[in-house]
């Protein structure tokens, strides 16, 4: 199939193809209808233990909670509900650091942590926030791939080391890092691992035993279920302790107080039972239009230059770069489709991507780096009709010349 | 027939209003990350903004003040950990939020009324010449005490004290103004006034420097990062615009609380409404039936189908008295004896019967000698 650049032209008040599932999922309908009682009828403040509105809440947090910790193999007593996967890391990082400095064991200082380059922002500022309070952070570089490479973290760990940091899979770039090496060497020293999961839960199998994850950080809008919420994964044997970031009322067993959300919870909850009764199927469903896509734009565009390895990475993922062409020119020049540059939060700025750079990629590359997301409810008409909508931007940029202000 | 049901704990948590509903239900159907770029996210972007202005208009401030967050535990939090100041001085009836956010807190008392001790501000900021950052709260949540912000904002400043005012009870029931209030910072909560649980926001003044306790991509102008929650944002915006425009709904509920405890006080002589003699919330009623322990009453009148509360409904379940109570000089029996009941806009004079029902019949099989006693 094949549409012109005339048909792509007609579209132009539809909603442009949703290809930025990294940044966001949309709610799956199953999830919201899950949450609406809680919203209305069931709005009782979880916390209420004087009467039934409370109770039923309460109920219905648990069984969410017992849902999400059924996707990583976990227990329900090791899931913290948080405001969603940023906060999940900041507690991660400085709630292990504060608490390790505050409680030392013995005369053994624990002020030193690892985490890669190319963690999502949140991580990374959350680690220069520690070392601002006087903590020791390595930025571990990752291979041209994007992996991560076992021996060189390895060399890193020191006996002061106290947690390694390392994203499940990349929100640019896709790619997949072997968490169960990660997991059994960082076991074998002694040392905490924290995994930035939000875009890996539900989207490939996770287990925290298997892989040997201390802590881990989840989103509901990365899953297909709603903004404001989110958990963290805190391991109970051998037990992982934290400070908490938000003290209060002493909700989630003094590690997270506040009100806990409801309806978020409960739609976190089915977004999770949903993702893993169906990932069986929708892992190779969505791979194969990843595959078609890549496949067309690269008949279209013989260029195209894919960043990160594809071998080991997201089903839904595609990063490349067009040469010669800005990522924002592109992104201009074909709004039917709505895709982005680097990750949602950073891309607003002008910046290359810090991730790509990180890869070994020279600014010019980074500068044209697309990110494609694909997830539960694209289809293969979609696919074409983005791969077709992009190769026509392409052309059209490409005979503009300059004007676009490529490179 | 269904059991009749009476919701009176709206300090606790109140429904979501028909406004929100349709506010929260139309944003959840909508995808885009707020910080990308193409047409959905700058779709969501304005929302959030929009958002921002209506959430601004119900206190008074700047849209660029209003910074979300969570709700109104991180509000509280984030204000104190991030104004940088040395000395965190706090009112004896705070929020646990606020209580609980720093261990070396300086602590305001306060009078058997609740209200904060003027006096002894003045003293410990006249005492310490560090920077300090004063917190008192605009409306107690458990007693609705309001405070009298404005003085305690006079007193903070001529000391050059930064002054947070914890709002989240009384927003929403009460004319709310950020420049009246005096304060630098004021914490907000949507779901205290009919918004949905899961977000709230912190109110900055012009000049404040806030310190992110949560970062990463940098949103809410560097001050909260995390993806925006839009259908968070999106709700409370509705319902502080709903609020805003129907404050006369808290004049109906005002007089249905006062002939709630008049009917009380008309049962029971021995009763005690907590904090009558203050100026209150027009929806808050705690009353202490001495020797009756809260939780004999709570689950009486929830056994009938009516929900009150013990008190805060913070954390563990941890059946304790209340910190805001033994503050106020209350004495064990008091204390410990102390229900609160607490109205919303849609609270009807047939809910205030069945409260008064229920009340009086557990009254009368706890206490029959004194009930056979009033009726002889």
């Amino acid at each position: 199939m094949s549409l012109s650049s005339a048909a792509v032209a007609q579209r132009p008040n539809t909603p442009p193809i949703y290809l930025d599932n990294q940044s966001s999922t949309p709610l799956d309908p199953r999830v919201l209808e899950a949450m609406l009682p809680y919203f209305t009828e069931q709005f009782g403040n979880p916390h209420s233990e004087s009467h039934v509105y409370g109770h039923n809440a309460m109920a219905a947090i648990e069984a969410a909670r017992g849902e999400v910790a059924r996707l990583i193999g976990a227990d329900p007593r090791e899931i913290v509900f948080t405001s969603g996967a940023t906060e999940s890391n900041n507690l991660a990082l400085k709630g292990a650091a504060h608490f390790a400095r505050a409680h030392p064991v013995g005369d053994k200082v624990r002020d030193h942590l690892i985490a890669m380059t190319t963690e999502h922002k949140c991580v990374l500022e959350s680690a220069a926030a520690l070392e601002r309070e006087g903590f020791a952070v390595s930025y571990l570089p990752v291979e041209p791939s994007g992996l991560v490479s076992p021996d060189r973290l390895a060399a890193a760990i020191t006996d002061r080391t106290l947690l390694v940091s390392v994203m499940a899979a990349h929100n640019e770039i896709g790619v997949i890092q072997p968490l169960d090496e990660i997991g059994a060497l960082c076991r074998s020293r002694g040392v905490l691992f924290h995994t930035d999961a939000a875009q890996a839960a539900g989207k490939i199998p996770l287990d925290v035993e298997a892989m040997k994850i201390d802590l881990m950080s989840i989103s509901g809008h990365k899953i297909y279920g709603p903004k404001g919420v989110g958990a963290l994964y805190v391991r109970r044997r051998p037990r992982v302790r934290l400070l908490p970031l938000i003290d209060g009322g002493g909700q989630e067993r003094g590690l997270r107080s506040g009100t806990l959300p409801t309806p978020l919870c409960v739609g976190l909850g089915r977004a999770a039972e949903l993702a893993r009764a169906e990932m069986g199927e929708e892992v190779p469903r969505v791979q194969q239009l990843r595959d078609r896509l890549y496949a067309h734009l690269r008949r279209r565009i013989p260029d195209l230059q894919v960043n990160g390895e594809l071998e080991h990475r997201l089903p839904g993922n595609l990063n490349f770069s067009v040469p010669g062409i800005a990522a924002s020119a592109l992104i201009e020049a074909c709004q039917s489709v709505a895709m982005s540059t680097g990750s949602a939060c950073t891309s607003a700025s002008v910046e290359p991507s810090y991730v790509l750079r990180a890869l070994g990629l020279p600014d010019d590359r980074a500068n044209a780096s697309i990110r494609l997301g694909l997830g539960r409810f694209t289809t293969a008409t979609e696919v074409d009709f983005a791969a077709e909508a992009i190769a026509a931007a392409v052309s059209r940029l490409r005979q503009a010349g300059g004007a676009f202000g490529a490179g | 027939m269904t059991r009749r049901e009476t919701y009176l704990d709206w300090n606790a948590t109140a429904p979501l209003r028909p406004e929100t509903a349709a506010a929260v239900t139309a944003a959840l159907r909508d995808c885009g990350n707020a910080s990308s770029v193409h047409r959905w996210g700058r779709a969501a972007r304005q929302r959030v903004e929009n958002a921002r202005e209506i959430v601004a208009v119900l206190i008074g401030a700047d849209p660029e003040g209003v910074a979300f967050v969570s709700g109104g535990t991180e509000a509280n939090q984030l204000a104190l950990l991030g104004s940088g100041r040395e000395r965190i001085i706090v009112s004896a009836v705070e929020h646990s939020s606020v209580l609980q956010a720093l261990q070396h807190a300086e602590r305001i008392p306060v009078s058997a009324d609740g209200i904060v001790d003027l006096g002894r501000l003045e003293e410990l900021l006249a005492s310490d010449p560090r920077p300090a950052l004063v917190s008192v709260m605009l409306a107690n949540n458990e007693t609705g005490a309001i405070q009298p912000v404005a003085d305690v904002a006079d007193v903070a400043h001529r000391h050059g004290a930064l002054f947070h005012c914890d709002a989240v009870q009384a927003a929403g029931k009460i004319p709310l103004d950020i420049a009246a209030i005096g304060a630098d910072l004021i914490s907000l909560s949507a779901h205290k006034l009919g918004g949905p649980p899961g977000i709230g926001a912190l109110i900055i003044g012009g000049s404040v420097e806030i310190a992110p306790m949560i970062r990463g991509g940098g949103q809410e102008h560097g001050r909260r990062a995390g993806s925006e929650n839009l259908p968070g944002v999106a709700g409370f915006a509705a319902a502080a615009d709903a609020a805003r425009h129907r404050l006369a709904d808290y004049e109906r509920a005002q007089t249905l609380r006062d002939s709630l405890e008049a009917a009380v006080l008309a049962t029971a002589p021995e009763a005690i409404v907590i904090g009558a003699a203050t100026p209150r919330l027009p929806n808050t009623s705690a009353i202490a039936l001495p020797g009756v322990s809260a939780e004999t009453q709570v689950i009486a009148l929830d056994l009938d189908g009516v929900m009150v509360s013990a008190g805060a409904a913070c954390s563990s379940g941890k059946v304790g008295p209340s910190h805001v109570l033994q503050a106020m000089g209350a004495v064990p029996e008091i204390a410990g004896s102390t229900i609160r009941v607490s109205l919303g806009w849609s609270t009807t004079e047939a809910e205030i019967e069945h409260f008064l029902e229920a009340w009086t019949a557990m009254y009368r099989r706890v206490k029959p000698h004194a009930a056979a006693a009033r009726a002889a």
